[in-house]
C-alpha cells in the first residue's frame, strides 16, 4: 500500500487536478443559479426592502427575525407544517411499505399494479391540486356523491371548508401523490434484501407476521430512513399542492405559503426573506438530524 | 381445513386492499379523462361516465394556443436539462465519487443543501440573474434555471453509482495509461447506461411539470411550456374556468409522461436502489 | 436514441434561434390583456383595429387568469424596471400597489375624454393627484335568483338581506321536502381570499357600516352596524349557505347555481350569459337584481371591481402606449366590446345606447349599481392593500366558520389594522 502510494505520488497530484477540473463546470453552474439567488434572499432577510423600493432599503440586522418570531401566524404556519409533514410521512411510510411488500410478491397482475401506483406523480402537480379541489367540492364533486351513494356519510361534508377536514383533505391528496415515490425506495431496499434470511425462517416454520417484523423490517430500515427523509424535506417545503387547493387559508398555511404571501402579494421583500431562510433553516436542521441517527454518509470516511 | 381457508381469506384481503389501492390512485385519472368529454354545465354534474362524449373540447385546446409548439418546448427544455445536467454531474460524480480529496464531503452537503431552498425564495434573485444574461422569455432561461433542482440530485444519485463500480476496472485503465477523462468517457460511462436512465428520467419528469420559473421568465404564448399553457387557460370571462379543456389539455400531456414511466419503470426501481440506499 | 435526442436538440436549437431574430420587438408595443377566450379576442381585435391607424404593430400578451398570480407576474416584471410590456391592464384594486411604476395620465387626457368615465373608478384610479389608470370595463357584484323557484313559491324579489335569507330558508325547505335534497338557499364566494373581501365589504356597506378603511385613513371596520352585518352572514352558514360555501370562489358558487342546486347566488355579471347558455338547465330561468340593503336604513349596494389601463414608467415608447389606451378606452372601442362581450362600460352615457341596450337587456337596470358600487380601500392603503384584504377576510372567514363571534373577529381585526396603519398615515 505504502510503496504504491509513493509511486503513485505524481499520479495522485494529476488526479486531484483532474477532479477539481471535472468539479468545475458543475460548481460553476451551481454557484451563477443558486449561489447569488441565495446569497440575495439571505442579505435581504437583514433588510427592510419593499418591492416598490429595492434600491433604497436599509440594513436592520435582525429585526425581521425578532418580529418572525413573535408573529403568531408564524407560528400557526410552522405548526401546521409540521403536523402536516409528521401525518402525511407517516401515511405515506405504511402505505408506502404495504404497496411495496405487495410490489415484491409474486401475483397475477402485478405489472399492471406497478404502472398504475406510478400514475399519480407523473401528472403535473399544479393540475392534479385542481383536479382533487374539483372532485371535494360539497355539492357537485364525485367524492360526496360516492360516500353518499354509499351510505357511508349521510349528508354532504364540506371537505374544503372545515377547519380539520382541510387539512385531511390536503393529506390525503399529498398521500395520493407522493406515496408511489415512497414505495419505490422502499420496494428497492426489498429487493436488495438477502433471501437466505427468508428461507431459513420459512423452513422454520414462522408465521409470516412474525417474519415481517422480526426479519424483514429491521432489514428495511435503512431504505425505509432514506425515503423519510427524502420526503419530509420536500413535505416541510410544501407549497403548491396546498397553495392550488387552499389558497392564503389560515387553516392550512404552510412555512412556504407564509414566506410567498409576505414576498409577493404583501411585497415585504426583507420579511419574507427572513421567513424563507428561516424556512430553510429548519430544513437544514431535520437534515443534520436524520443524517445522524441514520449514518448516512457516514462511511465517507473509509 | 380451517386453515386453508384463513389463507383464502388472508388472499381475499389482500386482493380487496390492492383492490382499494388501485382505485385510490387511478379514479382521479380516470375523472380527469371523463370531465375532459364533457361538454358545457354537464361537468358540473357528478355522471360516472359522458353522455355524449365531446370530442371538441380536445380539439379546442389545439385552437386557442400554440399547443403543439408548446409541447415541443416543454420536450426541448426537458431534454436539455436533462443532457446538461448529466454531462455536468457525471464528470463531478467521478471527482466526487471516486477521488478522495479534502472538503468532499462539506461539498457533497453543500450541494444537497441547495435543494432543500424553497423554489419561492430564490424567485426574485433567479429572475434578476435571467435579465442580466438577457434571457429573459427564452426558453434557455427555463434550461438554466431548473439547474438549481435537478443538478443537486444528478451529482447525489451518480456518485453513489459511480463509488459502487468495480476498483479493477480503474486501476487496469491507469495502467494502460488513460488519462482520468478517458476512463469517465470510455470506461465507466458505458457501465453506467441503468443509472443515466433513472436520473434522467427523473430529472426530466421534475423539468416537465416545473410551473413557477416556468410562468415567470417567459412571457409570450409561443415561449410558454405545457404546465404553464394549462394554468393559464381560461373562459370567456375573467373569472370562468373551462374545466373540461383544462382536463383535456391535462390528459394531452400525461398520457406520454404515463408511456415514458411504463417504459422505464424496471430501470426506475434499479436505478433507485443504488441511490437512495447508499445516499 | 441518441439520435432522437440529436434530432430533439437541433429542433429545439432552431427554435432558440427563432426566437432571438433580432428586431421582433423593436418597434413593436406589448400590452397584457385577458387571457384566452372571448377576453383575449376583444383585445386582440382593439389592438390590431389600432394598428392599422398608427402603423405600428402591438403583440397582445397572455397572463394568469387567477389575480393574484397575475399580479405576482407584474409586480415581477415591474421591480425589475422591465419595459417587455408597455400597457397593462390592471385590477381596480392595483393602481395603489402598482402606482409607482406607472405614468400619471391626467395630462395625456382632456377633462372631457376623462370626466365620460364614471367618477368613482377615476376616483380609485387616481393617486396621490396622479391618475394612474385609464378606466376600460366595469364589474360589480349583483345578486342571481331562480325566477321561476321565487314565482312557484309565491315570492317577490327580496327587498332586503334579510328578506332574502327568509325567503331562500322558505324555498329550501320546501323543495328539498319535494325530494330536491341537494338544494341550498344562497351560495357566495366564502373562501379565505379577494373574493370574501368583496363579498363581505358588500354586506358591511348594506348594512351603512363603512368601507373598512374609510378615504381620510381611519379604520372604521369595528361599528355596530358592521358587527350586525357580518353577524347576518355567519347565521346563514348551515342554514340557508352550505358549510362548503367557505371554500367556493366564483366558479364553485356558479356550479351549485348553474346545475340548478341553488335559490340565490351572489356573483359578478359573467355568470349571466353562462346561465343563460342553451345547455344549461337554468337557462331562461334567472334574474338578476342589485344586492339589496339590510339592517334598519341600510342602502343597495355591489362592490366595485372592474379592469383599468395603466403605461409603464419603464415603456420604450410612451407616447404610443398613451395613444393606444386611449383607443381601447374610447367610446366606439368600449361600445364594441358591451356588444360583443356584454363587457360592462365605464362611459356612463353607453348605458343609454340603444344598440347596447338591445344586447344587455340588464345593463339598464344595473346602471345604479355600477355608478353607486363601493369601493375597496385600495386607493388609501396603496402598497399596503394586500395586507389589509388579508386580514380582513381572514377575520370574517373566522367569523363565518364559527371560530369567533362577528364583535370579537371585528374587534381583533381593528387592532391589527390600527398596527398596519403607519404604511399609509
Amino acid at each position: 500500500m505504502a510503496a504504491r502510494a509513493n509511486a503513485g505520488s505524481a499520479l495522485t497530484r494529476q488526479r486531484l487536478k483532474s477532479a477539481w477540473l471535472f468539479l468545475t463546470p458543475m460548481l460553476v453552474v451551481l454557484a451563477l443559479v443558486a449561489g447569488w439567488p441565495l446569497l440575495r434572499t439571505i442579505s435581504f432577510s437583514f433588510t427592510d426592502a419593499h418591492l416598490s423600493n429595492l434600491d433604497d432599503s436599509s440594513f436592520i440586522g435582525f429585526e425581521n427575525y425578532v418580529f418572525l418570531l413573535q408573529d403568531p401566524d408564524w407560528w400557526r404556519a410552522v405548526q401546521n407544517t409540521i403536523f402536516f409533514t409528521v401525518v402525511s410521512v407517516s401515511i405515506e411510510t405504511v402505505l408506502g411499505l404495504l404497496i411495496a411488500l405487495a410490489l415484491n410478491a409474486h401475483f397475477k397482475g402485478r405489472g399492471l399494479l406497478r404502472a398504475a401506483v406510478l400514475i399519480p406523480w407523473a401528472i403535473p402537480t399544479v393540475v392534479s391540486a385542481q383536479m382533487w379541489r374539483w372532485m371535494f367540492n360539497d355539492v357537485y364533486g364525485v367524492i360526496n356523491e360516492i360516500m353518499l351513494s354509499t351510505g357511508l356519510i349521510t349528508e354532504p361534508w364540506a371537505w374544503l371548508a372545515d377547519p380539520q377536514l382541510s387539512m385531511a383533505a390536503v393529506i390525503a391528496v399529498d398521500v395520493w401523490k407522493t406515496t408511489p415515490f415512497m414505495a419505490l425506495l422502499i420496494l428497492a431496499g426489498l429487493q436488495m434484501l438477502p433471501q437466505d434470511c427468508y428461507e431459513n425462517a420459512k423452513i422454520d416454520g414462522v408465521h409470516p407476521v412474525v417474519v415481517f417484523f422480526k426479519v424483514t423490517l429491521p432489514l428495511l430500515k435503512p431504505a425505509i430512513l432514506v425515503a423519510v427523509i427524502f420526503r419530509t424535506l420536500d413535505a416541510l417545503r410544501i407549497f403548491d399542492l396546498i397553495y392550488v387547493m387552499q389558497g392564503n387559508k389560515q387553516d392550512t398555511m404552510s412555512m412556504s405559503i407564509y414566506a410567498r404571501q409576505q414576498l409577493v402579494d404583501f411585497q415585504d421583500v426583507g420579511y419574507g426573506s427572513a421567513a424563507a431562510t428561516l424556512l430553510f433553516m429548519i430544513i437544514a436542521l431535520f437534515t443534520v438530524i436524520y443524517l445522524y441517527l441514520g449514518g448516512i454518509g457516514r462511511e465517507e470516511k473509509a | 381445513m380451517s386453515r386453508s381457508l384463513r389463507q383464502n381469506l388472508g388472499r381475499l384481503a389482500f386482493y380487496l386492499l390492492l383492490a382499494v389501492l388501485l382505485v385510490y390512485t387511478i379514479f382521479p385519472f380516470y375523472w380527469a379523462i371523463v370531465t375532459s368529454l364533457k361538454a358545457g354545465s354537464e361537468v358540473f354534474q357528478p355522471t360516472p361516465f359522458p353522455l355524449r362524449p365531446a370530442w371538441n373540447n380536445y380539439v379546442v385546446v389545439f385552437q386557442e394556443q400554440p399547443f403543439g409548439r408548446q409541447i415541443l418546448n416543454s420536450l426541448f427544455v426537458a431534454v436539455s436539462v436533462v443532457l446538461l445536467s448529466l454531462a455536468l454531474a457525471v464528470l463531478a460524480a467521478f471527482a466526487l465519487g471516486r477521488i478522495p480529496f479534502k472538503g468532499r464531503r462539506l461539498l457533497l452537503f453543500t450541494i444537497l443543501g441547495v435543494s432543500m431552498f424553497p423554489q419561492i425564495a430564490v424567485l426574485s434573485g433567479m429572475f434578476e440573474l435571467i435579465r442580466w444574461m438577457g434571457l429573459y422569455n427564452n426558453l434557455l432561461s427555463l434550461v438554466i434555471s431548473y439547474m438549481i433542482f435537478t443538478l443537486p440530485f444528478t451529482v447525489w444519485v451518480l456518485t453513489t453509482f459511480m463509488r459502487e463500480l468495480p476498483k479493477e476496472l480503474e486501476e487496469a485503465a491507469i495502467v494502460d495509461g488513460a488519462s482520468p477523462f478517458v476512463i469517465v468517457t470510455q470506461v465507466f460511462l458505458p457501465l453506467m447506461g441503468p443509472a443515466l436512465v433513472t436520473t434522467g428520467l427523473l430529472a426530466f419528469i421534475a423539468a416537465w411539470n416545473e410551473f413557477l420559473f416556468a410562468l415567470t421568465f417567459t412571457l409570450s404564448s409561443e415561449q410558454r411550456t405545457v404546465p404553464v399553457a394549462i394554468g393559464l387557460i381560461s373562459g370567456a370571462s375573467a373569472f370562468e374556468l373551462p374545466w373540461a379543456n383544462i382536463m383535456a389539455a391535462s390528459v394531452i400531456v400525461t398520457v406520454p409522461l404515463i408511456l415514458l414511466v411504463l417504459v422505464f419503470q424496471r430501470r426506475i426501481v434499479s436505478g433507485l436502489t443504488a441511490g437512495a440506499v447508499k445516499g | 436514441m441518441a439520435k432522437g435526442a440529436r434530432t430533439a436538440l437541433l429542433a429545439g436549437l432552431s427554435v432558440i434561434a427563432a426566437s432571438w431574430a433580432p428586431g421582433a420587438f423593436a418597434q413593436s408595443l406589448a400590452i397584457s390583456c385577458g387571457a384566452v377566450g372571448m377576453e383575449l379576442r376583444l383585445c386582440q381585435e382593439g389592438a390590431a383595429a389600432w394598428s392599422a391607424q398608427s402603423g405600428i404593430p402591438v403583440d397582445v400578451v397572455s397572463t394568469p387568469n387567477s389575480t393574484s398570480e397575475r399580479l405576482a407576474l407584474y409586480q415581477q416584471l415591474l421591480a425589475s424596471g422591465s419595459g417587455d410590456i408597455d400597457v397593462f391592464q390592471i385590477d381596480v384594486i392595483w393602481p395603489g400597489i402598482l402606482g409607482t411604476h406607472f405614468l400619471d395620465l391626467s395630462d395625456a387626457f382632456s377633462a372631457d375624454e376623462i370626466g365620460a368615465h364614471f367618477d368613482a373608478i377615476v376616483a380609485n384610479n387616481t393617486i396621490d393627484g396622479e391618475l394612474k389608470a385609464i378606466p376600460w370595463f366595469t364589474d360589480a357584484g349583483v345578486l342571481y335568483y331562480r325566477r321561476d323557484l321565487l314565482e312557484a313559491h309565491g315570492h317577490d324579489r327580496p327587498g332586503s338581506w334579510e328578506e332574502m335569507a327568509a325567503i331562500a330558508a322558505d324555498i329550501q325547505a320546501k323543495e328539498r321536502a319535494a325530494g330536491n335534497d341537494r338544494m341550498q338557499g344562497f351560495v357566495f364566494q366564502g373562501n379565505a381570499y379577494e373574493g370574501l373581501t368583496c363579498n363581505a365589504l358588500e354586506w358591511i356597506d348594506a348594512w351603512g357600516g363603512g368601507q373598512i378603511i374609510e378615504p381620510d385613513g381611519t379604520t372604521s371596520v369595528n361599528n355596530p352596524r358592521a358587527v350586525a352585518a357580518i353577524a347576518e352572514a355567519a347565521s346563514w352558514i348551515g342554514t340557508i349557505s352550505p358549510r362548503g360555501v367557505l371554500s367556493y370562489q366564483e366558479e364553485e358558487a356558479r356550479g351549485v347555481f348553474q346545475s340548478g342546486h341553488a335559490v340565490f347566488m351572489r356573483n359578478w355579471p359573467y355568470a349571466w350569459a353562462l346561465g343563460n347558455a342553451p345547455e344549461s338547465p337554468i337557462s331562461g330561468k334567472i334574474g338578476v337584481m342589485a344586492l339589496p340593503p339590510g339592517g334598519e336604513d341600510g342602502q343597495a349596494t355591489g362592490v366595485l371591481g372592474g379592469w383599468n389601463l395603466a403605461v409603464s414608467r419603464y415603456s420604450n415608447q410612451p407616447e404610443a402606449a398613451k395613444d393606444l389606451v386611449r383607443f381601447l378606452a374610447s367610446f366606439e372601442e368600449q361600445k364594441r366590446r358591451a356588444i360583443v362581450g356584454a363587457y360592462n362600460p365605464t362611459i356612463a352615457a353607453l348605458y343609454e345606447n340603444q344598440e347596447v341596450l338591445e344586447a344587455n337587456p340588464f345593463f339598464g337596470d344595473l346602471y345604479d349599481t355600477f355608478t353607486n358600487a363601493v369601493a375597496r380601500p385600495s386607493a388609501v392603503t396603496g402598497t399596503r392593500y394586500n395586507q389589509v384584504s388579508t386580514e380582513f377576510w381572514n377575520a370574517v372567514h373566522r367569523a363565518l366558520s364559527g371560530q369567533a363571534t362577528a364583535e370579537a373577529a371585528l374587534a381583533d381585526l381593528e387592532r391589527r389594522l390600527q398596527r398596519l396603519a403607519r404604511g399609509w398615515q
